[in-house]
């Protein structure tokens, strides 16, 4: 009898815990009709912070009943550890506008994403604005959790000043084939800088700015995993590893990880990033951007790049969906897709981007390639597993690529098998 | 009142205590064992998710992933050099901070500052230190290892190791220091009767009386430094190079937390435990066994 008491606390306390997982969830068909104010997350950069604040406060001047609340995503490791906790604590907000296409599959397989489907005209919506890049964002269920928003298309930003210390043209750089791109970076390193410098660290995100953006290139715009199979394991893959592999093999990218900036402390003479750079850049760095280079060198118009999309699902803890679903079209308007791009130089996920704010391309002609570019993107593809097959591809590439303890072919064979089997979803 | 015991009142003071234990330790403990035999996932309130019984199977692909592999077999080298480096220099500057008369209290802070400072912080120091171009290297001249040491598959967790022993130094510092005062001088003085060098009364009479206090060094800084995860996360970038700095715990939040595999991140966990539970053990009947 003496333990009862402790028993009973034990008992009340593990009931309490597991009531906490029991709540929550409501009535879908209820929740899609239902309006009322919404609370949405934006990602902390400063850009786009303005950019939410203000479409935030033009929404809430006309529709008071169901007013916005917005805040920055909460701090953590990534953003994407952040909402998978928030969607398994079912404190998630109604929409995210930072929602990463690789964490996808897992928040839907968690049960914490919202079919856009389900709403009237939305797979019209989407096709309407984005054409057929908006495929690449289905589910294999194919129905939509995730609005296509914008793009980063990735490309080879270089440092004028560094080219022409090393002896290379500043203006027109031949970076177009491996071979022009080896030999540009030879010069580089004599002239005593880094030719580029990806992170070669082990997250599993890195491959998205070394391996991928070349292998989307060389491959005519195949994704990582295609039809249930590793693409990567192939002859274009193999000719971007050997690329890179001679790129770390040489010692004209480093194998160890920059402590800041390597590419604005002038450090590395190129680097592979998107539009945002400009802005971040600025004049700090004469720079210049051309396309991801492939081993035949493609002309500039046929190549395709990663896009470094962020997209913005809707969260399956929200009560005033259909409210969501409207802010969600009033935030991807014309309109707002054009205050994005002024506050941002962030790629809208919309057709013909250029044609379509001719205006600011006038003004900033420094984004118009990459407005090109962005017509040309590969995401990361939807499947189950995604971040896992994303480890195994870059923990294969990390072994074989950078530091060179196994050969590529056997690194990608292994690889390859692996990421078969998780992408079938076992 | 035979319910609440003979003595209600102490019942009361200690409940807190014992609710906290139970919530924060006792229940996700019970619960990581459960996930450990389930297929399991974290899914949002509400949602409609099987979690069926697969017996060992979590447990089978944790023993047989070469990741984990690699991981124990880094942290054993860990193990083998930070534990007896932490206890060996803990007890050595101890004894002398004992003894100094100047500066005391200045010394005393000095190795207690890295252990209250944020390991982040920390890291960031040891990264312009330890890369290519840092002092370090520059100290080394030719004699600088190529790679440099946290890129070297061989050094790396070396590094760590000794990044660690560092950091936590001042803590053990002070441990070993609240044992000395209790040691009777009387022991040292009859020691020095008997003709006993420094290094005898050092060897015979301090390290015999602070054994409890070693006991309590070796087996925190065995606890510690199996569930090492900050330093190779940040200091090595996530495990590098190629994996030689990886820790079990790391493992555990990439598979757990990145990759969405929980249940395989607690069976790792529970065979963690019960690993560290068993060296401790075999710690502490070796140490103070009389």
């Amino acid at each position: 009898m003496k333990r009862t008491l402790p028993a009973a606390v034990l008992t009340l306390t593990l009931a309490l815990a597991a009531g906490c997982d029991g709540g929550g969830g409501g009535d879908a068909a209820k929740a899609n009709a239902a309006s009322g104010p919404i609370t949405i997350w934006l990602s902390n950069n400063q850009e786009e912070l303005a950019w939410g604040k203000a479409m935030v406060a033009a929404w809430n001047t006309a529709h008071a009943d169901q007013a916005i609340t917005a805040q920055e995503i909460p701090a953590g490791n990534t953003s994407e550890e952040v909402i998978g906790a928030a969607i398994t604590a079912g404190n998630a907000p109604c929409l995210i506008f930072n929602t990463a296409p690789a964490a996808v599959p897992q928040f839907q397989k968690q049960g914490g994403l919202v079919a856009l489907d389900t709403f009237d005209g939305a797979a019209q919506y989407i096709a309407d604005r984005t054409g057929a890049t908006a495929d690449q964002y289905k589910s294999p269920d194919g129905k939509f959790y995730q609005m296509p928003w914008k793009s980063n298309p990735v490309m080879i930003f270089y440092n004028k000043g560094l080219f022409a210390k090393a002896g290379l043209d500043s203006e027109k750089p031949a970076l177009s084939t491996y071979d022009e791109f080896l030999t540009a970076a030879r010069k580089l390193k004599a002239s005593g800088t880094a030719a580029i410098y990806p992170a070669p660290s082990s997250e599993f995100f890195q491959s998205w700015f070394d391996f991928y953006p070349l292998f989307a290139a060389e491959s005519d715009g195949k994704q990582l995993v295609q039809d249930g199979k590793a693409q990567f394991n192939s002859p274009e893959g193999q000719k971007v590893a050997a690329f890179w592999k001679t790129l770390y093999d040489e010692g004209l990218a480093p194998k160890e990880k920059y402590n800041g900036d390597s590419f604005g402390d002038q450090k590395a003479a190129m680097a592979i990033v998107g539009p945002w750079a400009i802005a971040v850049y600025g004049d700090k760095v004469k720079w210049g951007a051309v396309p991801v280079p492939t081993s035949t060198g493609k002309p500039a118009e046929q190549i395709k790049t990663f896009s470094d999309a962020k997209n913005v699902a809707m969260y399956s803890a929200c009560q005033n969906r259909a409210t969501a679903w409207e802010v969600l079209k009033f935030a991807t308007s014309k309109e707002q897709d054009g205050e994005l791009l002024n506050k941002t130089g962030q790629m809208p996920l919309r057709t013909g981007v250029a044609a379509t704010y001719p205006d600011y391309f006038t003004k900033n002609p420094a984004y118009r390639q990459f407005a090109d570019q962005a017509a040309r993107t590969v995401e990361v593809p939807n499947v189950p597993n995604s971040v896992a097959i994303w480890q195994t591809f870059r923990d294969a590439y990390s072994q074989s690529v950078i530091f060179g303890k196994q050969p590529v072919a056997d690194a990608f064979a292994g690889a390859a098998e692996k990421v078969d089997q998780l992408a079938s979803g076992s | 009142m035979r319910v609440l015991g003979r003595h209600p009142v102490g019942m009361i003071l200690s409940a807190p205590y014992a609710v906290y234990l139970a919530v924060i330790f006792a229940y996700p403990l019970g619960f990581a064992v459960w996930m450990s035999f389930h297929d399991y996932f974290f899914a949002a309130p509400g949602a409609i998710v099987d979690h069926p019984f697969v017996g060992l199977d979590n447990y089978r692909a944790v023993l047989t992933d070469p990741g984990v592999h690699q991981a124990f077999q880094n942290i054993l080298i860990f193990l083998v050099i930070n534990v007896p480096l932490t206890t060996g220099l803990a007890l050595v500057l101890a004894v002398a901070l004992n003894r100094a008369v100047h500066g005391r209290a200045f010394l005393r802070v000095a190795f207690y500052v890295p252990y209250v400072t944020a390991s982040v912080a920390v890291v960031g120091v040891w990264l312009f230190l330890f890369n290519s171009g840092g002092l370090v290297n520059s100290v080394l001249g030719p004699l600088a290892p190529d790679p440099s040491w946290l890129i070297n598959e061989h050094l790396a967790m070396p590094t760590i190791a000794v990044f660690v022993t560092w950091k936590q130094l001042g803590f053990f510092i002070l441990l070993y220091l609240a044992a000395l005062q209790n040691v009777p001088k009387e022991l040292y003085e009859s020691a020095a009767v008997d003709g006993a060098s420094a290094w005898h009364r050092f060897w015979s009479v301090t390290v015999p009386a602070v054994r409890p206090a070693t006991a309590l060094v070796v087996i925190l800084a065995l606890i510690t430094g199996a569930n090492l995860f900050t330093e190779p996360y940040l200091l090595t970038g996530g495990g590098g190079p190629n994996g030689a700095s990886a820790s079990p715990v790391l493992v555990m939040y990439q598979r757990g937390l990145q990759q969405g595999e929980p249940d395989f991140a607690a069976a790792l966990g529970v065979l963690l435990v019960l690993g560290v539970l068993i060296v401790a053990y075999i710690n502490r009947r070796l140490i103070e066994r009389d």
